[in-house]
């Protein structure tokens, strides 16, 4: 028995390969993103641990890690006389003051930041005396050319920053700076590299210890941090109830191991999410692979049905049979797996030089792959290999020996009648289950609308059959209009089996479904985005950082100055904490602010006084609160009782809290705008203010004044790139759906040779021929095509509604888009059946008649 | 009976495989097939005459030699013409496997024409529907027919395009004796009413008694030849021939 399975094996090598590459592609891109995860962690463990020293003094912090987290700015320092207070212990070998901070960009040469939205820029003092080695002994940078900066006016910068940029030593570098002055110019004296590999695509600035405290303390002698390295036997543990003992209240002194393991979690927290975004995309190729798989199984057993006849007659038993099938299965999927970790490990090669692009630079680190990817791969594949394999397998031990007598052999095949039956319950349940997450109060209800759509998708896929029959019926019309008697002949191919057309179809329904659900909802954001800007877009213009980085407040300064400028309404975006959880909040002047921009009251007024704020309808509702509430926000040292002043309607202009601006820096938090709403005056040329504005900042690349067109473009820009992203990883499900009509279609050209032979005695040319093969592609295509569209508008729908609160308040159904798809689609089945029908026509007229 | 001649070849030489393997189908075959006559190839097995047949019908290539269907050589087409010739002029019946599954019993007869994109006839049509006794049955798929029936659709298909000759493949075959007597009956009407000519290849003596003219093969070469067959004359003529190859 077990002979005959490989003979099997070997005796089909095409039909092996053929449905082995859906577990290649999707195990690849399993294990790809694996690799790709675990490299990009393994470059943040030594980022995180490499770059700590023994003992860390730093300001105490009252919300936890979270705030290091969030993109408030600790403005909080330690006086200088601390280091050396510390520097003195007896435990301690050497302290040096440090100070870092974020907002520093590089301008190129072109005037055009270095880097981005991607990694973030950091400035960092020099320090005096030998610098202090990492918690493992070790040095920390290496210096390549050149010295550090030893003076005002002088920089160094990291290797690879210089290199993009195009500085060399010896050459003046412009800084964008985040304080004031918002514009740097200095001389580039050094560069170094970080000892523990790459710096993730992060921009190192080192300054002066001077400079750094005038750019990010106003000049005053503090530092952000303490760095401290105990003498030799020295635990770190000792070494920081040593220090805490001498240094200011509101400090503590942190081992390396802990702040290196705080980092560590930062990092996993958005690396997490990279990672479940990755294996997304991983587990959707998958369960189109396992279409793919069970489809073309179940032909092979169909095609063999009276081999395995002849096995039972011979005294196989039922377990031999379809043991001998799973066995075919369990050995697909281990050459499956093994030529997807090969692809998946490119596929990281690949995601590691796209990233790069983005500024996320990795190229320090190897990419790694751990014996976890290795197992995860060879577990899925089989598995998934075998799982599909089950209900074919199954169907061929219920082949009657008797069989093997007849001439032709109908496989047995359950009715259609419980396959729909199911297909309607899993329909039902992920719809109330769709339903719940819409419109009833569940918690979490993204993942009940999430899990209602899965439930959904498989019961098309279930009942696509029954679906199947009159969307091919219309076919059968259209084609024999079209093409006569190859047309026919096409759509009764397509129908033979509504089964197995509809199971082909429904692994390009999947993706299509997920394509038309994404292109709706970017869609809808796109004219939320529009109605939101129309409706709240007040200002003249509006000034933003190119890199969602604050900005100094010199610019808004700057640019009131300006002639014809009736009001600048600055806000700065922090991140506040309500009940525990984090809410987007505005620092704003409310009264400048009510020049330019109009909140809508639903009830209260603006807050104006300390320990005040207003909060908008949808946070009301959220955390039941009403004018006059007092919330307990913590903040950075202290937890402030503050009133509620009033209610607005939710508005894209603001966050969900409003607080006057004084609370920012009574927080603890460093000033620096995020955005500018500017009015000009009525009789100010719309133009003339605009090239002052152009002109006022053109010596800053970070700062972009926008007009109502260009922010909304700007908006829209921002969603496309995300949507076209996620296209091109769905690109991947498209792409293994193609396979399996190829492999359908091959596997149906083997099936009906004598057929086909027939056909080409009678005078059917080899073009016909071939277009017949293609004609029954682009049926089984286009089905999938409408199955899909038609199950992604309903998702699409649900998703909106769902998002109705978080801003997508208007649907968009992109009509163009989705006919654009279905013409894809009927170019995708033409391509798909371009090696089949060679196939067919290539058939010897005389052996396709002889049969096998 | 008429003496224009239908098809033709020249010499024909087919083999098969290469070295000691190789077999010698066809060694130099040059036969007249007149019009309007039924004849039947027969021969023992191997003896070349399923060669000789695909060959002449344009289903195979000869390795050298003739094949002329009218006043056209085969060997001069390309796949494309030899094609075309199939659906115009050669006409098609297959020990087994005559019909598309798919279509019925009217679109299989109607098949060579539509894939031609041409109209049937309508007079003709009629009369080999009628003539083969079909006409409760177009409707039905071949899985709803009987063997005897679904040689008998795939008679009328070979006859319906008018083609100037009809090959038959063993229609028998596979059939039990009252069938294969009424698709043999068919044939031989085809012949004498409609002047249809007509070769088919056989080894059954009573399916050749049927025909005008019985040409025997043996080893790749014509060893025989007999009018006005009858099946005693040619099971003689069969053991005759067997016995000569033996000694």
């Amino acid at each position: 028995m077990r002979r005959v399975t490989w003979r099997n094996l070997f005796a089909h090598k095409l039909r092996l390969l053929l449905s082995a590459f859906a577990i290649v592609l999707g195990i690849a891109f399993l294990s790809g993103s694996l690799v790709f995860t675990d490299t990009l962690g393994r470059s943040f463990d030594q980022l995180a641990y490499g770059t700590v020293t023994d003992v860390t003094v730093r300001p105490a912090t009252e919300a936890g890690d979270a705030v290091s987290m969030n993109i408030n700015r600790d403005a909080r320092s330690i006086p200088a006389e601390y280091v050396e207070k510390v520097a003195n212990l007896p435990q301690v070998k050497q302290a040096q003051g440090a100070i870092s901070g974020t907002g520093v960009f590089v301008v190129k040469k072109n005037n055009r930041l270095l880097g981005g939205t991607g990694a973030p820029t950091i400035g960092l003092n020099a320090g005096v005396g030998e610098p202090i080695p990492n918690a493992a002994g070790e040095q920390m940078v290496n210096w390549l050319k050149g010295t550090e900066p030893t003076k005002e006016g002088e920089i160094a910068l990291d290797q690879r920053s210089a290199d993009n940029a195009g500085y060399a030593v010896g050459e003046t570098v412009k800084l964008a700076m985040p304080g004031d002055p918002p514009i740097v110019k200095a001389k580039l004296v050094g560069t170094f590299e970080f000892a523990s590999g790459g710096l993730a695509g992060a921009t190192l600035v080192v300054f002066d210890d001077k400079s750094a405290q005038k750019y990010f303390y106003g000049g005053e002698d503090v530092f952000s941090t303490i760095a401290v390295q105990g003498r030799a036997g020295v635990s770190q543990e000792e070494l920081a109830s040593a220090v805490a003992k001498v240094i200011p209240p509101g400090t503590e002194a942190v081992t390396g191991e802990k702040l290196g393991a705080e980092s560590k979690d930062l990092f996993d927290q958005l690396l997490g999410f990279m990672n479940t975004f990755l294996l997304v995309f991983a587990g959707i190729a998958l369960v189109v692979g396992t279409f793919l798989i069970v489809n073309t199984f179940s032909i092979l057993v169909a095609q063999r049905s009276r081999e395995l006849a002849l096995l039972r007659a011979l005294g196989a038993s039922r377990k031999q049979v379809s043991r001998s099938v799973l066995t075919e299965a369990f050995v697909i999927g281990l050459i499956g797996s093994t030529l997807g970790l090969a692809l998946g490990f490119g596929l990281a090669m690949a995601l590691k030089a796209i990233f790069s692009n983005f500024g996320l630079d990795l190229s320090g680190t190897a990419l790694v792959f751990e014996p976890r990817t290795i197992a995860a791969g060879y577990l899925v594949g089989v598995l998934v290999t075998m799982v599909a394999a089950w209900i074919p397998a199954r169907r061929a031990a219920r082949v009657p020996p008797v069989a093997a007598m007849r001439d032709d052999v109908a496989m047995p095949e359950s009715s259609l009648r419980w396959r729909l039956v199911l297909a309607m319950l899993l329909g039902l349940v992920g719809a109330a289950a769709m339903a719940a997450g819409l419109w009833l109060d569940v918690p979490k209800p993204i993942i009940w609308v999430g899990a209602g759509i899965f439930g959904v998708l498989m019961a098309v896929a279930l009942g696509s059959p029954v679906v199947a029959i009159p969307v091919l019926a219309v076919f059968g019309v259209i084609y024999r209009a079209l093409f006569k008697a190859v047309g026919q002949l096409a759509a009764q191919n397509a129908r033979r089996n509504p089964r197995r057309t509809a199971a082909t179809a429904s692994a390009l329904m999947i993706g299509l479904a997920l394509v038309t659900t994404m292109s709706i909802l970017g869609a809808s954001i796109n004219r939320s985005i529009d109605a939101g800007v129309d409706r709240e877009f007040s200002a003249d213009f509006l000034v933003q950082n190119a890199t969602a980085q604050p900005f100094s407040p010199e610019i808004a300064t700057q640019l009131a100055a300006v002639n014809g400028v009736e009001a600048v309404a600055a806000s700065q975006f922090i991140v506040l904490q309500i009940d525990d959880s984090d809410v987007y909040a505005s620092a704003i002047e409310p009264v400048e602010f009510a020049k330019v921009f109009k909140l809508d009251f639903v009830s209260g007024v603006a807050p104006t006084e300390r320990r005040t704020m207003a909060v908008s309808e949808s946070t009301a509702e959220k955390f039941d609160l009403k004018v006059g509430d007092v919330v307990d926000l913590p903040f950075v040292t202290t937890t402030e009782p503050t009133t509620v002043t009033g209610i607005f309607a939710d508005s894209q202009v603001v966050g969900n809290v409003v607080v006057p601006m004084r609370t920012v820096t009574d927080a603890g938090f460093q000033r620096a705008d995020t955005a500018l709403g500017v009015k000009i005056a009525p009789e100010a040329g719309f133009k003339t203010v605009q090239a002052a504005f152009e002109n006022a900042v053109a010596d800053n690349p970070t700062v972009v004044v926008q007009d109502k067109q260009s922010f909304a473009e700007a908006q829209r820009a921002q969603v496309n790139t995300l949507l076209y992203l996620i296209y091109a990883l769905l690109a991947l499900a498209i792409v293994i759906a193609v396979l399996g009509i190829v492999n359908t279609l091959a596997l149906s050209v083997i099936e009906r040779t004598r057929e086909i032979g027939l056909l080409r005695a009678v005078g059917l040319t080899r073009p016909q021929l071939r277009r017949m093969v293609r004609l029954e592609s682009v049926a089984i295509a286009i089905l999938g095509a409408v199955l899909g569209i038609g199950a992604g508008l309903i998702f699409g729908l649900a998703l909106q509604k769902s998002f109705a609160d978080d801003g997508i308040t208007d649907l968009a159904i992109p009509a163009g888009s989705l006919a654009i798809f279905v013409l894809v689609s009927a170019v995708v089945g033409i391509l798909a059946a371009v090696l089949p029908a060679r196939r067919a026509a290539k058939l010897d007229v005389l052996d396709a008649i002889a049969g096998e | 009976m008429a003496s224009t001649v239908a098809a033709h070849t020249v010499d024909l030489v087919k083999t098969y495989g290469k070295g000691d393997a190789r077999v010698s189908a066809l060694a130099g075959v040059s036969v007249d097939i007149n019009a309007g006559e039924f004849t039947a190839i027969m021969g023992p097995s191997g003896s070349g005459k399923s060669t000789l047949m695909h060959c002449m019908a344009a289903l195979d290539k000869p390795d050298s030699g003739q094949v002329v269907i009218g006043e056209t050589d085969l060997s001069t087409l390309d796949d494309k013409r030899l094609t075309l010739m199939r659906r115009t002029e050669i006409g098609f019946v297959f020990q087994a496997f005559n019909l598309v599954p798919t279509l019925t019993a009217e679109e299989n007869i109607l098949l060579p024409l539509s894939i031609a994109g041409k109209k049937p006839d309508p007079a003709w049509y009629a009369t080999v529907i009628e003539a083969v006794g079909l006409a409760d049955r177009l409707g039905h798929r071949p899985n709803e027919m009987s063997g005897g029936q679904q040689q008998r659709v795939a008679c009328a298909r070979a006859l319906v395009s008018r083609p100037a000759i009809v090959f038959a493949d063993e229609p028998t075959g596979n059939l039990d004796s009252t069938s294969g007597a009424e698709v043999l009956g068919f044939l031989r009407r085809s012949v004498d009413e409609f002047n249809q000519t007509v070769v088919m290849v056989t080894h059954d003596p009573t399916a050749a008694s049927y025909t005008d003219r019985v040409l025997f093969l043996a080893d790749g070469v014509v060893v025989d030849e007999l009018r006005e067959p009858t099946s005693e004359s040619v099971l003689a003529k069969m053991s005759s021939i067997q016995r000569s190859i033996g000694s």
